[in-house]
């Protein structure tokens, strides 16, 4: 019976797109669960650091680092962190346009822009929008290595000492649960203050051995871990959103073949009907 | 009104190992022995492998191995950014006594390829978890 046989195929197609949707799903599922453990752990350390140094910037020091100085936004450069690979929902180009929005806000006061991206997908839509993109990486993987981070990093911070750029943001998905993931702008340097009210009094650290070196050494983990916090947050909100986005596309996939097989056998029905009526005509009429 | 307790946060790279009230804090500085209590001047300096003596709010102790980071204090406010750091019932004793003999055997070795102060570094943090199970075994 020929009847249908376009709405079988187009079936077996849509079957096959939601085997695979659906593997990806569950995949996605226990990347995440890791990628959740490896954000908790070291969200910790990324939390408390950034407290220390929110307090190093409100400090009196006597050492004046240049990534505390406030110099006129002339110049603003953005890390942006995204996923490596597709097929997670409007994760990426959320976070593209809560950057491109806050950017053009600078560069209607006059800042120029330029972004630091790590990810491929970041990579394309940058380099598509013609900005100006000073450093990339990609291919991190789904347990990245500080190592991995720090050169393209380090092209930033250069660009700061150089004062090639005077402000430094960090743009990644912030992982609250599941179904949230929020689009996030960190400001890095020069140093984000502090809002604790119990030390806005003129005060100095005590600091063994001495200051330059204790603080070199604390701002350069300090950029490293809020990189890789962000990194590794990003990771989680990937494989969470893809999760998300997978289960709909499967459920998508079941509601359209329970459609189709409905016009299927509508149309075989219709056929036979048709078929016994032409029998019937044929039997009356030889009768 | 003179403080009582001072909050202490340590957090390693991989996890946070404390957080709460303390009473005092004794921690090995790069400088040497440090004692932290409640409402000290703000401080700011790094750590060598060492120990870190908690005494909390209710008098009870709490050891934990550090391998080096950082020490915040603030008048209200203490924090550890520690490298790695170990509580002292989860360090292995013989695997410490284990490294701090190879530490040993490459420091004597004197070979071209050894790097010594990898190896002096090394040597300290065997040396620091020793240290940490021994306190820890003669207070219980």
């Amino acid at each position: 019976m020929a009847v249908g046989k376009e709405i079988k195929t187009k079936i077996a197609s849509v079957k096959g797109t939601q085997k695979i949707t659906s593997a990806m799903e569950m995949v996605a599922a226990s990347k995440m669960r890791k990628a959740q453990d490896g954000m908790a752990a070291s969200r910790p350390y990324a939390t408390n650091i950034r407290n220390v140094i929110g307090h190093i910037a409100l400090g009196n020091l006597e050492y004046r680092h240049p990534y505390m100085e406030e110099r006129e936004a002339k110049r603003v450069g953005y890390i942006v962190v995204s996923s490596d690979r597709g097929l997670c929902g409007g994760l990426n180009i959320n976070l593209f346009k809560k950057v491109l929005a806050d950017a053009s806000e600078k560069q209607a006061s006059g800042a120029e822009v330029e972004f630091c991206v790590i990810g491929s997908k970041a990579t394309t839509f940058f380099n598509n929008m013609g900005a100006k993109v000073s450093a990339q990486i990609s291919g991190l993987g789904d347990s990245p290595s500080l190592t991995d981070l720090v050169g393209s990093v380090a092209v930033m911070l250069k660009a700061y000492d150089n004062g090639e750029i005077d402000r430094l943001h960090v743009v990644y998905n912030k992982f609250v649960n599941t179904m949230t993931q929020e689009p996030t702008i960190d400001q890095l340097l020069p140093l984000p203050k502090s809002d604790d009210k119990a030390i806005s009094h003129r005060w100095d650290y005590i600091y063994e051995p001495d200051a330059n070196s204790l603080l070199d050494q604390l701002l350069v983990r300090y950029i490293e871990s809020q990189v890789y916090q962000g990194v590794v947050e990003n990771i989680a909100c990937e494989q969470a959103s893809r999760m998300v986005s997978m289960k709909a596309a499967t459920d998508n996939a079941g509601d359209l073949i329970d459609d189709l097989q409905l016009v299927y056998n509508k149309a075989r029905q219709a056929a036979i009907t048709q078929e016994l009526g032409e029998i019937v005509a044929g039997a009356a009429a030889v009768g | 009104m003179a403080l009582l307790t001072v909050n202490l946060n340590v957090v390693s790279a991989e996890e946070s190992l404390f957080s709460g009230s303390i009473k005092s804090l004794q921690i090995t500085g790069s400088e040497g022995e440090l004692g932290i209590m409640p409402g000290h001047a703000p401080l700011l300096t790094s750590l060598k492998p060492g120990m870190a003596l908690i005494t909390k709010q209710d008098g009870s102790e709490e050891v934990i191995y550090l391998s080096g980071g950082m020490l915040e204090v603030q008048p209200n406010n203490v924090t550890v950014l520690a490298d790695i750091a170990i509580r002292a019932a989860d360090l292995d004793e013989q695997a410490a006594l284990e490294a701090k003999q190879r530490a040993e055997d490459n420091m004597n070795a004197h070979g071209a390829d050894v790097d010594f102060a990898a190896v002096a570094a090394e040597l300290a943090r065997a040396v620091a978890q020793l240290r940490v199970i021994q306190a820890t075994s003669k207070n219980s």
